[in-house]
């Protein structure tokens, strides 16, 4: 099957969403990206609608079975699977997939670890928790027994040998305060209190 | 046979010779037999073999079903716990499996069943004696625990693995009462735990004081706060304790106490592997890998459960003795695994998330040369265009780990040339379970099925007894699996195959098929029939969102007495005719009574 059948495939497949909105866009962007992989599987990089897991568990998701029998009725092509969440699939043990759901986000927290330079080990808090910079500066000088001052915008933390960075979900280090606070609170990977001229340094880059 | 004064009749294998000895009394000429079969088959101790023994006559059937003490029951819904008991009266070690394995993915409704209470009370009358119970994937309440507890006198090994259904209340019940207790392991199980203001039962201090038997006690998924106090007394007083798998609530300064309490440990499992919150920064931080150094005999480390990759350094003075290392549950990036995995030479098992990436895995090839089981889990399950972890990583092992016995791999893409390689470069595999995440994939580089790759799996390794297969795959897939999977037992099926021909290949092609599981696939009423000389051989058959009809159900319910067909289904009209899902098992006895409404046995 070539490129083109494959695009015709597109144009007829059933999705979630109206026509003519951003999936279409996001359809250029995939056959850029991945050039090697033509099935209508990999159409768009849309994450799949993650409907709300039900708590009486379902023997078989109905649209599994309805996705069987239209691969069988006419095309012999493979259907692109529903967006919806499939029961079941993966076959990952729910066991395993708490766990490690409970690694990234404990009961609605955003837990973040949090590195000092010098200290050999780190710790772990929930940002959530905190309404805004004041208390989560509050929060760390505590925690770590030192004094961070007073964040400018021009200067950083100057006044203090430390200063509260993070890595955010580009993989850049900034420093706390930068942005608004919500926008950190989402975006905030993890956290290192540096020290010394390291953490001058930044603070004057910024 | 009498006694008297005069010499008795010379037998052969009698135990008196003749004269004064007539206190001694021989046993009858039937019987000897009998006896020195019983001693005979005490070294028999497979079961396997013990089946073929007892079907030889009748008194190697009664000798048998005398000296087996270990009893395996592959499914508890095969026979009823009476069949059981009357048959083999001096059972000591009792094995029950009981829920299909689709059921761990949400695949089959609450209540369907396997309930222990039936056994537990058939357990307690007919075996007094009863040392070990071994349950998998049963559902046990608080009473059946308190009754195992409370019942067996010489109880030393409980191992509950993906079980469910009970609390804190009945492990508790279990470490008070059970005085020989050697062996506690909580695998995998949902243990109801207290909800946040309710107190959690204090059960690590439910065991009685003064030394222990434990030699094994694994509690990593009870997910509650321990008394660590209490966990520290009991581990400083268990001499014999090898094996300690803590839960997420053991933070690593505590691991740290334990280990030097308890430097003999051979497997542990270390908890969160995270400083816990209340250790105040200023605080002298211990020496974690002094404690790895001190446990000499360590072989086997899992837990990890909210690692701060930091940690990992203190592993090193136990790497290099490793033979079993579970990463599977700390997201570690392949800078971070390196200098673990680059000295642990010994290692055998390893399981992992695919946040290693393909580099993680070359490193794991250049070094595990004697790795026989390999896991590679995922972090993210949804459908995604790439993977971390892909052809590449599964080449590279194969080419470093040519004595892989085991493979679970989970990627988004995979190629038929990888799979091939690894097909000719591990010829000793027994387990290969492939998931491509991504349904009906065909290969990137190629866009042809997976046909190929599977089909080099089954042709080359020769020892293959399970599989597990992914990706687009045609009927040529399983017209392969069928003609060289002679030795397959286990097979997992799911968006797979075109028409009723690939499951006829199956079901044809493959005698020692006995483990049959199949979902979203298109194979119907025809391709069922096709087994219907095979079915009483086969422990399970499992199709779920299949084709398959109710009337065909019937027929082959009619056809083949001993097999219980459970259909079950959610809902009552429905578009078509197809049931959801088929659960079938071959029975020597009556239909269960316990099915919720969703499931309908055939008869």
């Amino acid at each position: 099957m070539d490129a083109a059948d494959i695009k015709n495939l597109k144009a007829t497949e059933l999705r979630l969403g109206l026509p003519g909105t951003h999936l279409e866009e996001n359809n250029v962007i995939s056959e850029e990206k991945s050039s090697s992989s033509l099935t209508p599987v990999l159409n768009n990089n849309k994450r799949p609608l993650q409907l709300p897991a039900d708590e009486e568990t379902s023997p078989a998701n109905k649209d599994s079975g309805s996705k069987c029998s239209n691969k069988n009725s006419d095309d012999d092509a493979a259907p692109p699977p529903s967006k919806a969440k499939i029961v079941g699939w993966p076959p990952i043990r729910s066991y395993r997939k708490n766990s490690l759901q409970e690694q990234s986000e404990a009961a609605g927290g955003i837990y973040v670890k949090v590195s000092m330079d010098g200290a050999p080990y780190l710790r772990k808090i929930d940002l959530k928790v905190y309404g805004g910079y004041p208390q989560l500066l509050k929060a760390l000088e505590n925690m770590f027994k030192l004094t961070i001052g007073e964040y400018s915008e021009k200067e950083g933390y100057k006044g203090s040998d430390y200063a509260p960075t993070y890595e955010d979900k580009d993989g850049d280090w900034m420093l706390v305060g930068d942005v608004p606070w919500d926008m950190f609170v989402t975006s905030c990977k993890r956290l290192r209190i540096m020290k010394g001229s390291e953490a001058r340094g930044l603070g004057c880059a910024v | 046979m009498t006694h008297s004064g005069s010499s008795l009749p010379d037998l052969p294998n009698s135990t008196s010779t003749s004269g004064p000895m007539s206190e001694i009394r021989s046993p009858p000429p039937d019987r000897v037999l009998e006896i020195v079969l019983e001693n005979v088959l005490h070294f028999l101790t497979c079961r396997r073999d013990r089946n073929a023994a007892s079907l030889v006559c009748r008194s190697w059937y009664r000798a048998e079903a005398l000296t087996r003490s270990d009893l395996f029951i592959g499914n508890c819904y095969a026979v009823s716990p009476h069949r059981a008991t009357s048959r083999f009266r001096r059972v000591k070690s009792l094995t029950v499996k009981g829920k299909p394995r689709f059921a761990d993915f949400d695949l089959l409704p609450l209540n369907w069943g396997a309930n222990f209470s039936p056994w537990g009370s058939a357990l307690a009358d007919s075996y007094p004696w009863l040392e070990k119970l071994h349950l998998k994937r049963m559902s046990l309440t608080d009473d059946d625990l308190d009754l195992i507890a409370r019942s067996f006198p010489s109880f030393k090994e409980l191992v509950l693995v993906c079980c469910e259904g009970f609390g804190i209340a009945g492990i508790a019940s279990i470490a008070a009462n059970c005085r020989l207790l050697r062996v506690l392991d909580l695998v995998e199980s949902v243990v109801e735990v207290a909800d946040e203001d309710e107190e959690v039962m204090d059960w690590i201090s439910c065991f009685p004081e003064g030394e222990t038997h434990l030699e094994s006690l694994m509690f990593e998924c009870v997910d509650c706060p321990v008394n660590f106090e209490a966990l520290e007394g009991l581990v400083a007083r268990s001499p014999f304790l090898k094996k300690l798998r803590l839960n997420r609530f053991v933070s690593i300064p505590q691991l740290y106490r334990l280990m030097h309490r308890a430097p003999q440990l051979t497997h542990i499992g270390t908890g969160s592997f995270c400083a816990s919150d209340d250790v105040a920064v200023g605080d002298q931080e211990p020496d974690y890998a002094s404690a790895f150094a001190a446990c000499k005999s360590l072989v086997c480390l899992s837990g990890f459960r909210d690692i701060l990759p930091d940690y990992l350094p203190a592993i090193y003075p136990a790497c290099a003795n490793l033979t079993s290392l579970n990463l599977s549950y700390a997201d570690v990036n392949a800078d971070q695994l390196k200098p673990v995995i680059l000295q642990c030479h010994k290692l055998q098992t390893l399981w992992v998330l695919d946040s290693i990436c393909d580099e993680g895995l070359q490193a794991v090839a250049a070094t595990c040369k004697d790795l026989r089981e390999l896991r590679v889990f995922p972090v993210n399950t949804r459908e995604e265009v790439e993977g971390p972890v892909s052809e590449v990583g599964l080449e590279v092992i194969s080419q470093g780990c040519r004595k892989l016995q085991s493979i679970l791999f989970f990627c988004q893409r995979m190629t038929n040339a990888a799979v091939i390689a690894m097909s000719k470069n591990c010829p000793d595999l027994v387990v290969f379970r492939l998931c491509i995440i991504g349904r009906y994939r065909p290969d990137p580089e190629t866009q042809e099925p997976m046909d190929d790759g599977f089909g080099a799996i089954v042709m080359n390794c020769k020892k293959l007894t399970r599989l597990a297969v992914s990706g687009l795959l045609t009927d040529q897939a399983f017209r392969y699996i069928g003609m060289y999977g002679k030795l397959v037992r286990t097979l997992s099926v799911a968006f797979a195959g075109d028409s009723d021909q690939g499951l006829k290949y199956v079901l044809e092609g493959c005698p020692n098929l006995q483990k049959l599981e199949i979902r979203d696939s298109p194979f119907g009423d025809a391709a069922l029939r096709s087994g219907l000389h095979h079915f009483y051989n086969m422990r399970f058959l499992w199709m779920s969102s299949c084709k398959l009809t109710r009337q065909a159900c019937q027929e082959i319910a009619r056809t083949l007495p001993h097999l219980a067909l459970e259909v079950i289904d959610s809902q009552e009209d429905k578009a078509d005719d197809h049931i959801e899902i088929l659960y079938m098992y071959r029975s020597l006895d009556r239909p269960r009574n316990d099915a919720p409404k969703c499931v309908t046995i055939l008869q």
